[in-house]
């Protein structure tokens, strides 16, 4: 599908009530959850236009979460690369280290809004794990994580961190061990605990509300953008750049861009071991749209409609489907998505740490 | 009216429920399926459920997922299991439901699925996440085929719900006994009398029960107020230890316990 007119897009509009982002999106879910999502949307439509509900999720970003974060300007980094001036998001500086608190901060208000005692997640690289297990210490819920074995051994420190403050991390040891086994995992068990559990799913994706809103959550990381680059620079930027897994920390920081038509904008997905070997999780370089965890997007799938098991250095961006609101935009043209692969993801890791004494998450 | 309405109008007069068992085609491989459906058909099914494997089974427990697990493995696609049903109608005139997920159906192409279906002599699809919401397209595709859709309730269904699945929902409900997935521990039997009882007055619609029933003896507690009795994890995880050469036999015996016990408690009619 491509939208012939640029002019029209209107982001705020999307999705539908339904929750579909052009053919992207909606409701894809066993029966059982059926009224729990209901639920959850009403009760998301009334906090968001509850005052009170604004206010504790505006101080607990600033005084729990330690909001802004700085926009960052990289001029050691500029000047190695001799090009145009790179601006960093310091969402590394997010207490728990991870964009990923925007969001937990803001179920876990839900949570309790709705009157429910324990939450559940899955996680990858184990980032919105020990942002889920700090939200619950910080609300007294009880909460038990998803992981697969593979990134728990590859993300052993996680786990430690999530156990540290008091939630149970369960292993994952089906099928790929990764990403997205959790997440089936954390959605049976959401399926058999709906009455008093919520799941705090971790990126855009999922069905309807989910990636409304976590784009909604996240979006704190382009407002915050928008308004420091205006105030740095006195102009927009030429284009932003962030990684996409399921693509919250992206569509958070593009979604407030999205009408700026001067700013352009790239996703970039984990190339692993190169687009031609298959390991990798390229979504847009070869994947189809397809029904999967609960929506309908664009996945790495087999003729038969099995979903493939992906690769990445990365265990963040290791997953078969990418959040619908991207395959939206991609397919409209608003946004580019390139991959990299593990080797330069590697490179640049090291280019970054080396020149500005940061180390972004990998 | 379709195989699997007349079974039901059938099942009624005979003032009993139905014995519908499933079993995921292809595990451990498709010729043995064929041996296990046959069998299951003269051990005294009413219907028969049969799984089409997706590697990602959201509403299912272990048992089901390993039973995918080994399908994929045995290398089973869903033209496979067409050509499965077409060779199964030389031999029975058992209703067969296809239970998968949307997915392998909207890659195989909704309108190639459905005519396979009817060229192979399948009656109709469970498909548990494909809500009414989402099940436009597909619906439409089904339009004037005979093909039934059947929709799941669950425990946490709301009455007006109810209401839009009975309407969507063709030949049965399928009630889903468990707020869980697959395999999961039954609930009390006065619970689960009443709460079928609430869904049986609010559709038209037959009620079949599945999700957690083990045993010849719950098949039975459930038969008593539910219109059919599904049986799978059960079933299926006898198939996974009985191995290739036994699973047809063994599924048989297991078989035909449920359905004798079933056929011994006849209910009163609705």
């Amino acid at each position: 599908m491509k939208l012939k007119n640029r002019n029209t897009l209107s982001p705020e509009r999307l999705p539908d009530a339904g929750g579909h982002f052009g053919p992207y999106g909606g409701r894809f879910v066993p029966e059982t959850l059926m009224p729990a999502l209901m639920e959850l949307d009403r009760e998301y439509a009334r906090a968001k236009r509850d005052p009170k509900f604004r206010r504790e999720f505006a101080f607990l970003l600033r005084e729990f979460v330690g909001r802004p974060t700085p926009l960052y300007f990289a001029e050691r980094l500029t000047r190695e690369l001799g090009g145009p001036k790179i601006y960093l998001k310091r969402e590394d500086l997010c207490h728990t280290g991870a964009h990923k608190i925007n969001n937990t901060i803001g179920q876990a208000l839900l949570t309790r809004r709705m009157g429910k005692r324990r939450i559940i997640a899955e996680t990858g690289a184990g980032q919105h794990g020990v942002a889920t297990a700090a939200v619950a210490a910080r609300f007294g819920l009880a909460c038990d994580v998803y992981m697969g074995t593979e990134d728990m051994a590859r993300q052993e420190l996680n786990v430690f961190r999530m156990r540290l403050l008091g939630a149970r991390v369960v292993p994952v040891d089906i099928g790929s061990r990764t990403l997205k086994d959790a997440i089936s995992e954390a959605m049976r068990d959401w399926t058999a605990s709906v009455r008093d559990t919520h799941y705090i799913l971790g990126s855009v994706l999922g069905p309807h509300p989910y990636p409304m809103m976590i784009r909604d959550f996240q979006s704190v990381i382009g407002t915050e953008a928008r308004r420091q680059i205006l105030k740095a620079e006195g102009r927009l930027a030429d284009l932003l750049v962030a990684c996409v897994g399921g693509g919250s920390n992206a569509m958070g920081l593009f979604f407030p861009f999205l009408r700026d038509r001067s700013v352009k904008m790239i996703g970039v997905e984990a190339g692993g071991l190169g687009i031609k070997t298959g390991k990798h999780a390229a979504r847009f370089a070869t994947g189809r749209i397809g029904a999967f965890q609960g929506t309908m997007t664009v996945l790495l799938q087999d003729r038969e409609g099995q979903v493939k098991v992906t690769h990445s250095v990365s265990a963040g961006l290791d997953y078969s489907a990418v959040g619908p609101e991207h395959a939206y935009y991609h397919d409209a043209g608003r946004i580019d998505y390139a991959s990299v692969t593990d080797s330069e993801a590697l490179e640049a890791f090291q280019l970054l740490s080396q020149t500005e004494g940061i180390m972004p998450a990998l | 009216m379709s195989r699997i309405q007349a079974a039901f109008e059938r099942l009624k007069k005979e003032r009993r429920p139905a014995f519908i068992p499933y079993v995921m085609a292809g595990d451990p491989d498709l010729s043995t399926t064929r041996k296990i459906v046959l069998e299951l058909a003269r051990q005294g099914a009413d219907l028969v459920e049969l799984g089409v494997p997706f590697s990602d089974p959201l509403a299912d427990g272990p048992v089901i997922q390993r039973a995918a697990a080994r399908a994929l493995e045995s290398g089973t696609t869903i033209a496979g299991i067409f050509r499965l049903v077409r060779d199964l109608r030389r031999e029975t005139q058992v209703p067969i439901v296809l239970m998968t997920y949307y997915n392998p159906v909207l890659q195989h192409g909704l309108e190639r699925t459905v005519r396979d279906a009817r060229r192979s002599g399948a009656d109709g699809f469970i498909i548990p996440d494909l809500t009414p919401e989402e099940a436009g397209p597909w619906r439409k595709v089904l339009r004037g085929t005979g093909i039934d859709f059947i929709c799941l309730a669950a425990p946490t269904t709301p009455p007006d719900r109810l209401k839009t699945l009975d309407r969507v929902s063709s030949g049965f409900l399928y009630y889903v006994s468990l707020t869980g997935v697959t395999g999961a521990k039954l609930a009390a039997e006065p619970e689960l009398r009443s709460q079928v009882g609430r869904v049986r007055r609010a559709v038209s619609l037959p009620v079949a029960v599945g999700f957690g029933i083990k045993s010849p003896a719950q098949a039975a507690q459930v038969g008593a107020f539910a219109d059919g009795v599904i049986v799978g994890s059960a079933l299926v995880s006898r198939i996974e230890s009985a191995g290739r050469r036994k699973a047809a036999a063994s599924a048989g015996r297991f078989a035909k316990a449920v359905s004798l016990k079933l056929r011994a408690n006849r209910v009163k009619s609705k």
